[in-house]
């Protein structure tokens, strides 16, 4: 595995994504996220790392405006995505460019094709032809298609955790969005599946922007382009993920990397 | 120094033996009581069931006991009452589920938090701890009197609504709770309003729990008597199953405006006016009477399971 570290693309190169300008968040009184200031580089795969609680999945969630649904929850500085400010945009039409991906599977309760065509047909007609492509061509992206051509028409809910996993990334994908975010997508998935999905991550990268939180900092060196630190809510380096874990500059970053403390 | 030691464990270990062997035996006497509580109650269903069995299968078996009229001379049957139940059962839960189906989403995804939800809520539950003889004083002065339906199954049917209402919100409540965060989270990720989360995503999701619920509900429903003495009356009525669409007719099965007597009120009437040979035909029909009740539990396991089956596969 740790061979995939040459795999590492530069993101000097890349078109900048997000921009997140002096940001922060507020849970009521406790401060979640401390002026953070960040660029997500586009069709790259950027990890966030950091310990519990440092704000890495709220930053995260901030993203596609999952962060609205808590009560009590107040943000100043900007967040643009292609350069427009997220505040201002309507949420529910963001969340169709800007996919999500869980820690835990979560299949909607209907059948694998459903599962994928239910995006899609929100926000349009789609024939059956149409219909039959979209499936085969997310689920084979996805890296499911062989293993559920014959039962699609069954509940998503039957598939084993992993598989589950993959069928939410070609639900994820079958809406075509540009940015994909995943909460710890492999935390509650076997050796194997882990495995499958962190290809997964590599690949999508190549034409989607991935955004990824993780508790493993050898997962973020495997499919990050780019890595993030937090710490306590705040941002504390972050730069191309073989320099980050090759040479780390602030003493924060090396004490963590090293399991001084989780 | 090592012998000391040794000493020093063994004691531990004494001490040890001595804690395992109360805890065990703590266990066995809590094991026991337990055990024969629970045979008790058990003892005390089965007794019930026997008894009424024993008294009136024979009837209830009888050819033609399910089948004739209370007034046939040969063998007064409880066909009508047998009716008037499942019809005034349907009636309440055509009225009673979108209700409760509307209140509890309402209460579930869209009320705020604030003093008038709470306030619903205590609503609902001091609903469902009324006197069932309360709400049928209730339904006999508004439904029959000032609404002026008369005693009548729209009537009958809107008293045992009152008491279905708060059973049924309740369980869809719960059911709607119990459908896990990590669902919510997709359909809001997607970008869903929360009304299609709530019909695409949370109703498919609780329906097998919605309708162990309904299903339920419908046997409390089917034996309630109180209720309906005041609004859906308690005289046998006569039908005509001949001439079923003539909706205006006091015979007319299907009229939702004549008086009705449900198996359980025809129990109650027996019982308080006995004539020759009724307490034959009180036996029989609570024998039915059971027998349904049982079915529809029966009925909610099995509608529960093959939903839930078809859920999460094959």
């Amino acid at each position: 595995m740790a061979g995939t570290n040459d795999s590492h693309r530069s993101i000097a190169e890349a078109q900048t994504a997000i921009t997140i300008r002096d940001f922060d968040l507020w849970y009521g009184d406790f401060q979640a996220l401390k002026k953070i200031n960040l660029e997500i580089p586009r069709n790259r795969a950027t990890a966030f790392i950091g310990p519990s609680g440092c704000g890495k999945s709220t930053l995260l969630r901030t993203f596609n405006r999952m962060c609205d649904f808590v009560e009590s929850v107040r943000t100043e500085g900007t967040i643009e995505f292609d350069g427009q400010d997220i505040f201002q945009m309507d949420a529910n039409a963001l969340r169709v460019y800007v996919g999500m991906v869980f820690q835990h599977p979560n299949p909607f309760p209907m059948s694998i094709r459903e599962n994928i065509l239910y995006g899609p047909k929100r926000m349009r007609r789609i024939s059956k032809a149409e219909g039959d492509e979209i499936c085969e061509r997310c689920l084979t992206r996805a890296a499911l298609w062989d293993e559920v051509k014959d039962k699609l028409d069954k509940s998503g809910l039957g598939l084993s955790g992993g598989q589950q996993q993959r069928l939410c990334i070609a639900r994820a994908l079958a809406t075509d969005p540009e940015i994909l975010l995943m909460d710890e997508p492999t935390s509650a998935l076997d050796p194997i599946s882990t495995s499958m999905v962190e290809q997964l991550m590599t690949e999508l990268s190549e034409d989607h922007t991935v955004v990824v939180v993780t508790h493993n900092m050898q997962q973020a060196t495997r499919v990050a382009d780019k890595t993030a630190f937090f710490y306590l809510g705040e941002l504390i380096e972050e730069g191309p993920t073989r320099e980050l874990f090759g040479n780390p500059k602030q003493e924060r970053t090396q004490e963590y990397l090293s399991g001084r403390f989780s | 120094m090592a012998s000391e030691k040794i000493v020093a464990s063994q004691g531990r270990s004494a001490e040890l033996d001595a804690h395992v062997r109360r805890i065990d035996s703590q266990d066995k006497v809590a094991t026991g009581v337990l055990t024969v509580i629970v045979g008790l109650v058990m003892l005390l269903v089965v007794a019930i069931i026997v008894y009424i069995l024993a008294r009136g299968a024979g009837r209830a078996l009888a050819p033609g006991f399910l089948t004739n009229p209370y007034n046939n001379e040969e063998l007064p049957g409880i066909l009508y009452q047998l009716w008037d139940s499942f019809y005034m059962l349907i009636v309440t839960l055509v009225i009673s589920v979108p209700i409760s189906l509307g209140a509890a989403i309402f209460l579930v995804e869209y009320a705020p938090d604030n003093w008038v939800t709470s306030a619903a809520k205590t609503a609902i539950e001091t609903l469902s701890s009324l006197p069932s003889i309360v709400v049928g004083m209730f339904g006999s002065l508004f439904f029959v009197v000032t609404l002026g339906w008369g005693i009548s199954i729209l009537a009958g049917a809107c008293a045992l609504t009152m008491f279905n209402i708060p059973i049924l919100v309740r369980t869809i409540q719960q059911a709607l709770e119990d459908v896990p965060r990590s669902q919510r989270d997709a359909a809001l990720a997607m970008g869903l309003t929360r009304w299609e989360t709530t019909i695409n995503v949370l109703l498919p999701a609780a329906m097998p729990a919605i309708v162990t619920g309904i299903v339920l509900s419908a046997g409390r429903v089917f034996g309630e008597a109180a209720a309906l003495i005041f609004t859906a009356g308690s005289a046998p009525a006569r039908l005509n199953f001949a001439n079923p669409f003539n909706f205006m007719s006091p015979t007319c099965p299907f009229n939702i405006f004549r008086p009705a007597c449900s198996l359980a009120v025809y129990i109650w009437r027996l019982t308080s006016e006995p004539t020759a040979g009724s307490t034959e035909i009180v036996w029989g029909t609570a024998t039915v009477l059971l027998a349904c009740v049982l079915l529809f539990n029966l009925l909610a396991r099995l509608l529960g399971k093959l939903l839930s089956r078809r859920l999460t596969a094959e």
